[in-house]
């Protein structure tokens, strides 16, 4: 099947960048962009360049104190102390010049999808330079300065009545789009991550649950550090159908971090490339069935830019644009253009092989763990469905 | 933390002559367990549990309730004397009294007058606060010689790259004596650089410390 399926790249994402050690690098989206395009399975018409976000729209979610913060953050006018209230200045988000300008236009890419989707009859949209999903309203926080989803979440629900499923499938909790939906009914967030007993930033138990008339609309399935693919698709499969037979959404939002991998320097989960391909795929087939298509997929962590990343997220566009992998090879002309630049070894498959990492001796325990995160998240809709 | 810091100033109480009726009106109307029971100095006379109103009460398995039972006086169910502590306590001093009585609700009185109510749930409550857990942050686990100093150098380094702390544990390690653990959580997403200092400054860390893998 083909989609009209749009792609959100401008080269000035790299403009949110902290400084040259930080391990957030948007030329994870030009290296996706590039490989997509030598692939062939991204053409010119399909790229729309993303808006600026007006300082009206960042505010629907954060507080007006925080955006001149922000801004005053980038034109070197802020003290120290209150840069560190606003979450500012600290290891994590380090200041660096003109940063809420660079931050908006994350936020207007995420936008313009959202735009995309439901202005100007695209199917899916895809904006791998967002996905910004710790921010907090009035704080930065996790290499997150403006939270994107949370913004757009709130722009659906100007323009339009849809009930909005979001999905979070990076390794660290959503907390906040999480949090500014914690009360809201018609916002259902679930997110799979690994377990905050080490992990930043913490939060994600199962029994954090919504409140209010949001009670029933947060879900989270934290998963045992050394989790493989296994275990975590199963996770990931069942929770997926299962909330949205039971919230019925008219639209998807997908957080796309790649930072399961097992290559990947911050975590310590065990996923392959099977997992990054199973994710979109299903994601996909679920706005299908319940929102016409309408689909919006963001980036977000990912923390090997090299090796996993551009795999990643290259998979997420080619299920949104002819829903299919890729298979077998990597162009040439990418891995011979990018190798040169990479730290390591670039690998040519779009698979993972065998062996990448050692083997995990407590996998029955963990996959067992991981089962009861999965049933106690989902026991609010399993009781649901036995009174009913 | 003093006791007064965690306690609940506004007390739901009833005087002793109140029936076991409205005791139950009032456990049910704010999802309480307990109530104080007050004289008409604000002194506390008594104390009625959950479970004393529900031995109390008729049983839910007959079919012709005695609802006379719930028109006694609380006077005749309460517990007293009462066990009750001073806003300046420790409220390590209440994680002992609930232990070693096996109780979960202490009134907090001053000049013999209720003045606040601490029960197992806000003491369970402020232990997770001490934890943390409610600020965003990342764990990790440092092992150290158990000797003077080494928790100041360990936050110097945290502090110099500008990485908040939300909390400190430190607890003796259990294999070796001679040995400490210092498990701190830390503000901060990426706390590798950290790690990768600390080891280099000989400090063993043990994170994610998971039976069976290496680290």
């Amino acid at each position: 099947m083909i989609c009209h399926s749009a792609f959100v790249y401008s080269n000035d994402f790299n403009q949110y960048k902290f400084r040259e050690d930080h391990p957030f690098d948007q030329l994870r989206v030009t290296l996706t962009y590039e490989l997509l395009k030598s692939a062939g399975t991204l053409t010119d018409d399909q790229v729309i360049p993303p808006r600026m976000a007006t300082d009206e729209e960042i505010k629907t979610v954060h507080h007006p104190n925080y955006v001149d913060a922000v801004k005053r953050a980038g034109i070197n006018q802020l003290t120290e102390s209150e840069a560190l209230e606003y979450g500012i200045g600290t290891e994590d988000t380090p200041i660096f010049p003109k940063m809420h300008e660079a931050a908006s236009l994350l936020v207007g890419g995420t936008l313009s999808a959202v735009d995309a989707v439901l202005k100007n009859g695209f199917k899916h949209a895809v904006n791998l330079g967002g996905g910004l999903h710790h921010g907090f309203v009035r704080k930065a926080s996790g290499f997150c300065v403006y939270n994107d989803a949370a913004i757009a979440i709130k722009y659906i629900r100007e323009l339009t009545d849809y009930k909005v499923l979001y999905i979070d499938t990076d390794a660290h909790h959503g907390d906040g789009v999480q949090w500014i939906f914690y009360d809201d009914p018609n916002v259902c967030t679930l997110s799979i991550h690994e377990t905050g007993r080490y992990l930043f930033p913490g939060t994600g138990t199962t029994n954090e649950r919504g409140r209010l008339d949001g009670y029933g609309y947060s879900f989270n399935i934290p998963l045992d550090a050394f989790t493989e693919d296994e275990s975590f698709l199963e996770v990931y499969k069942r929770s997926i159908k299962e909330i949205a037979e039971y919230f019925k959404p008219d639209i998807i939002i997908t957080q796309n971090g790649a930072d399961a991998h097992a290559y990947d320097p911050l975590t310590h989960l065990c996923s392959t490339m099977e997992t990054y391909e199973i994710i979109p795929k299903l994601a996909h087939e679920i706005a299908h069935t319940y929102c016409d298509g309408r689909w919006i997929a963001l980036g977000g962590g990912g923390y090997d830019m090299w090796r996993v990343v551009p795999r990643a997220w290259g998979q997420v566009w080619n299920i949104a644009a002819k829903s299919e992998i890729l298979t077998g090879d990597l162009p040439q002309d990418w891995l011979k253009k990018w190798q040169e630049k990479s730290p390591v070894t670039l690998p040519n498959q779009w698979q993972d092989t065998d062996g990448i990492y050692k083997e995990i001796p407590r996998k029955p325990e963990i996959t067992e763990k991981n089962r009861l995160s999965l049933e106690k998240s989902l026991q609010f809709i399993t009781n649901q469905q036995k009174y009913m | 933390m003093l006791v007064e810091e965690i306690m609940k100033k506004d007390v739901i109480t009833l005087e002793p002559h109140h029936t076991i009726k409205q005791a139950l009106e009032l456990l049910n109307k704010y999802h309480i367990r307990h109530i104080p029971i007050v004289n008409e100095h604000h002194s506390v006379v008594g104390i009625i549990s959950d479970r004393d109103i529900r031995d109390a009460a008729p049983s839910t398995l007959e079919k012709n309730q005695n609802q006379e039972t719930l028109n006694h006086q609380v006077s005749s169910i309460m517990t007293s004397p009462v066990i009750t502590v001073h806003p300046l306590d420790f409220i390590e001093e209440i994680a002992s009294i609930f232990y070693e009585h096996e109780i979960a609700c202490v009134p907090v009185t001053k000049d013999n007058q209720i003045v606040g109510i601490v029960t197992e749930k806000d003491l369970l409550y402020t232990l997770i606060q001490l934890t943390g857990i409610h600020e965003q942050s990342s764990q990790i686990e440092i092992k150290v010689p158990n000797k003077v100093g080494m928790l100041p150098e360990i936050t110097q380094i945290i502090g110099e790259r500008k990485i908040n702390i939300s909390s400190v544990f430190i607890y003796p390690y259990d294999q070796d004596r001679t040995q400490k653990i210092i498990v701190l959580r830390i503000q901060t997403m990426n706390p590798m650089p950290l790690i990768d200092q600390l080891k280099n400054r000989g400090y063993e860390v043990l994170w994610p410390n998971i039976p069976g893998l290496s680290p």
